[in-house]
C-alpha cells in the first residue's frame, strides 16, 4: 500500500517558531541544572597532572607498541593492561580541521562583526603513534590558511593559571 | 533462524515543530502501519522502540514514556538506542525477536521530537563527548562531522561543489515524498551560497531539525504469507561499533560500516554488492555522508563515489539509485524515525508501491544503513522482494 499525501496530512500539525515563542500555543519550559564531579581514573588523572606541568604524557601498549593519547589503562585493540608512561612532544600536525561559524549550541557567531571563526581540529601529536590525534583548537593563524599536515605547537597558559585540564593548552599555533 | 518479513509500514509528516506530542506522533505512525496490513494490536506479540537521546525531549526513560503510544501496553517491550544508527537498528532488533522463533509478529516503532530542546537541539549533544578531554573544548556534532568531511575531501581530492550535488539530488527526490519537510529544486550554487555553518559544511549540506515518527510490522514467514501476497524479506542484517576514541581513527573511511555491511551481505548471500543491489538508502544527515556511506557499503570503490555521483549513477533513473526517498536532506531528520523512513522507502520500492518515487526496472534487492554516536556505529539491513 502506497503511503500517500492524504494518509500523512493529518498525522502532524506544523507550528511556527512565532506561535511557540509568542505564546500562541502553550508550552512548559524547563532548564535543567545538573551538577557532576567526574573522577578521571589513574590514566586521565596523570594526563591532567602532567598538563599542569606543561607536558603531554601518553601510555604505551606492550603488545601492539602503540603510544596512545589520551593515555589509557588498557589497550582497546589488544585488550591487555597498558605498560609504561611515555612523554610525547607538544608539537604535531593537523590531521583535519574546520572553520566554525556557529558555536556548540548552533548559535551563529558575529563573523561580519569581526568575531574570529572557531577552528577546532584533530592534532596528531609528535612522539605518539601515527594517527594518534587529540581534539583541540587552532589559534594565531588565519582560519582560511590552515591545511592538512600543517605543523603546530601547543600554546600553554602561564603555569600559575593552569588547573590540570585540557584547556591548560590554550590552542595549537603553526610553526615553520 | 527463521526468515523475517516486513508486512506493513506507517509514517507521519515530518516538521520542524509539530503541535503533536512524541506519544501522539508515535501513535499515528503505529496505527498507520497496522492499518496498512489490516492488523490490530491483538495480532502483535511484541514491540520494539527506537528513539535517540533522552536529552532531546528532556524525558528520561523515553522508551517507557512512548510505550503505550507504540502499542506496547502489557506486551514484551524493549527500547534500544545507538545514536543516529537507531532507526536502521530498530528493524534489526525486531528481527532478533522473530528470527529466533520467540515471537511471530513484532511492531517496530521509532519516534523523535527534536524541536523541544530549546533554542536548538545541537546543544544537547555536548554531553556525548568525553567530559574531561573534550567537553571543555566545546565541540558539537556539526564540528565533528565537518572535521570528518574535510578528512574525506582532503584524502580523495573531492570538491565541495561536487559533493553539493547530493543535496540537489535528494531534495529533488523528496518533492514526491508525502512526509517531506524540505523538498525542493535547488542548484549547486544554492548549496555553496548558503550560510557557512562549519566549513566545509554549509547550511544546505545539513539535514534539518525535525519531529516525526515511523513504524513497520515484522512477521515470521508463515504469518507473513497469510498477511500479504508481497512480503519484503529482511535477508541480511549487520551492525558494528567502533571506538569512542574518535580522534584516533582515520575518519576518511567508515570501517565500522564495512564490517556491518559485510555481515549483512554474507547473511544475504551477496558477493558483489554493487551488482546485486538495485537501490540503496545510505544515511545522509550531511551531503558528504551519503557518499562516505556508499563507499563503506562497497557500492562504489573508495575515492570513486563522487565521480559516479557526477555521472548520474545515483539519480532515480541511474544505475544505482540512492536515497530515492529524498533522504534526511529532503524528507527530514527526526533521528530514529528518519532511519526507519529509509527502511520504509526500500520496502515500498521493492513492493513497487513508491508511487511517483518508484525507480524503474522492478528492483528486487535493496540496502539501507544508518550511522551515529561519535561517528562510530554502522547499522545495515538488506531486503529482497
Amino acid at each position: 500500500m502506497e503511503i500517500t499525501e492524504k494518509m500523512v496530512e493529518k498525522t502532524a500539525t506544523k507550528l511556527s517558531a512565532e506561535e511557540i515563542l509568542g505564546g500562541k500555543v502553550l508550552s512548559v519550559k524547563w532548564e535543567p541544572k545538573l551538577k557532576y564531579a567526574w573522577d578521571n581514573g589513574p590514566a586521565i588523572g596523570r594526563y591532567l597532572a602532567e598538563l599542569k606541568n606543561g607536558k603531554i604524557i601518553a601510555k604505551k601498549c606492550d603488545k601492539c607498541h602503540r603510544i596512545m593519547l589520551p593515555p589509557r589503562m588498557f589497550c582497546e585493540l589488544c585488550w591487555v593492561p597498558t605498560g609504561e608512561w611515555v612523554y610525547v612532544q607538544d608539537t604535531g600536525i593537523v590531521n583535519t580541521w574546520i572553520v566554525g561559524y556557529v558555536d556548540w549550541k548552533a548559535t551563529r557567531l558575529d563573523i561580519k562583526g569581526g568575531v574570529r571563526p572557531i577552528t577546532p581540529g584533530i592534532i596528531e601529536i609528535d612522539g605518539a603513534s601515527k594517527g594518534m590525534g587529540i581534539l583541540h583548537h587552532l589559534g594565531e593563524v588565519d582560519p582560511w590558511k590552515i591545511y592538512r599536515g600543517m605543523k603546530v605547537k601547543a600554546v600553554w597558559k602561564p603555569p600559575e593559571e593552569r588547573t590540570g585540564a585540557i584547556t591548560d593548552i590554550k590552542y595549537f599555533k603553526p610553526i615553520d | 533462524m527463521r526468515r523475517v518479513a516486513i508486512v506493513g509500514a506507517g509514517l507521519t509528516k515530518f516538521y520542524r515543530n509539530t503541535q503533536e506530542t512524541p506519544k501522539e506522533l508515535a501513535y499515528e505512525a503505529t496505527k498507520m502501519a497496522l492499518d496498512s496490513c489490516e492488523m490490530t494490536l491483538s495480532d502483535i506479540n511484541c514491540v520494539v522502540h527506537g528513539t535517540a537521546p533522552d536529552a532531546f525531549d528532556g524525558v528520561h526513560m523515553k522508551g517507557e514514556y512512548l510505550s503505550d503510544a507504540s502499542g506496547g501496553l502489557r506486551k514484551p517491550y524493549m527500547r534500544h538506542f545507538v545514536g543516529g544508527g537507531t532507526g536502521v537498528f530498530s528493524p534489526i532488533h525486531g528481527w532478533f525477536h522473530v528470527a529466533s522463533g520467540m515471537f511471530d509478529t513484532c511492531l517496530v516503532v521509532c519516534e523523535e521530537k527534536m524541536s523541544a530542546a530549546y533554542p536548538h537541539p545541537a546543544g544537547a549533544f555536548l554531553t556525548i563527548f568525553d567530559h574531561t578531554t573534550e567537553q571543555p573544548l566545546y565541540p558539537t556534532l556539526i564540528y565533528i562531522f565537518a572535521i570528518e568531511m574535510n578528512r574525506f575531501m582532503t584524502t580523495h581530492g573531492y570538491r565541495k561543489e561536487d559533493i553539493a550535488l547530493v543535496a540537489v539530488k535528494n531534495k529533488k527526490n523528496a518533492m514526491n515524498h508525502p512526509s517531506a519537510q524540505l523538498p525542493g529544486e535547488i542548484t549547486v550554487q544554492d548549496v555553496l551560497n548558503s550560510e557557512i555553518m562549519a566549513w566545509p559544511v554549509n547550511r544546505l549540506d545539513i539535514s534539518p531539525t525535525s519531529d516525526g515518527a515511523a513504524a513497520i510490522l515484522l512477521a515470521s514467514e508463515d504469518v507473513a504469507r497469510r498477511i500479504t501476497e508481497k512480503p519484503i524479506w529482511m535477508d541480511g542484517v549487520g551492525f558494528c561499533l567502533d571506538t569512542a576514541y574518535w580522534c584516533t581513527r582515520d575518519l576518511y573511511y567508515p570501517d565500522y560500516l564495512e564490517v556491518a555491511a559485510r555481515q549483512a551481505y554474507k547473511m544475504a548471500g551477496i558477493k558483489e554488492p554493487s551488482k546485486e543491489i538495485h537501490v540503496a538508502e545510505p544515511y545522509d544527515p550531511f551531503t558528504y555522508k551519503e557518499l562516505h556511506h556508499i563507499e563503506g557499503l562497497m557500492l562504489a570503490p573508495r575515492g570513486k563515489s563522487v565521480q559516479m555521483l557526477v555521472d548520474g549513477a545515483f539519480n532515480r533513473d541511474g544505475n544505482l539509485p540512492t536515497s530515492p526517498s529524498g533522504g534526511l536532506l529532503g524528507v527530514g531528520n527526526p533521528i530514529a524515525a528518519a532511519g526507519l523512513m529509509k527502511i520504509i522507502e526500500i520496502y515500498l520500492q521493492l513492493k513497487g508501491e513508491a508511487g511517483k518515487r518508484q525507480i524503474p526496472g522492478k528492483p528486487t534487492c535493496g540496502v539501507a544503513n544508518a550511522w551515529g554516536d561519535l561517528m562510530q556505529v554502522g547499522t545495515v539491513v538488506v531486503m529482497r522482494s
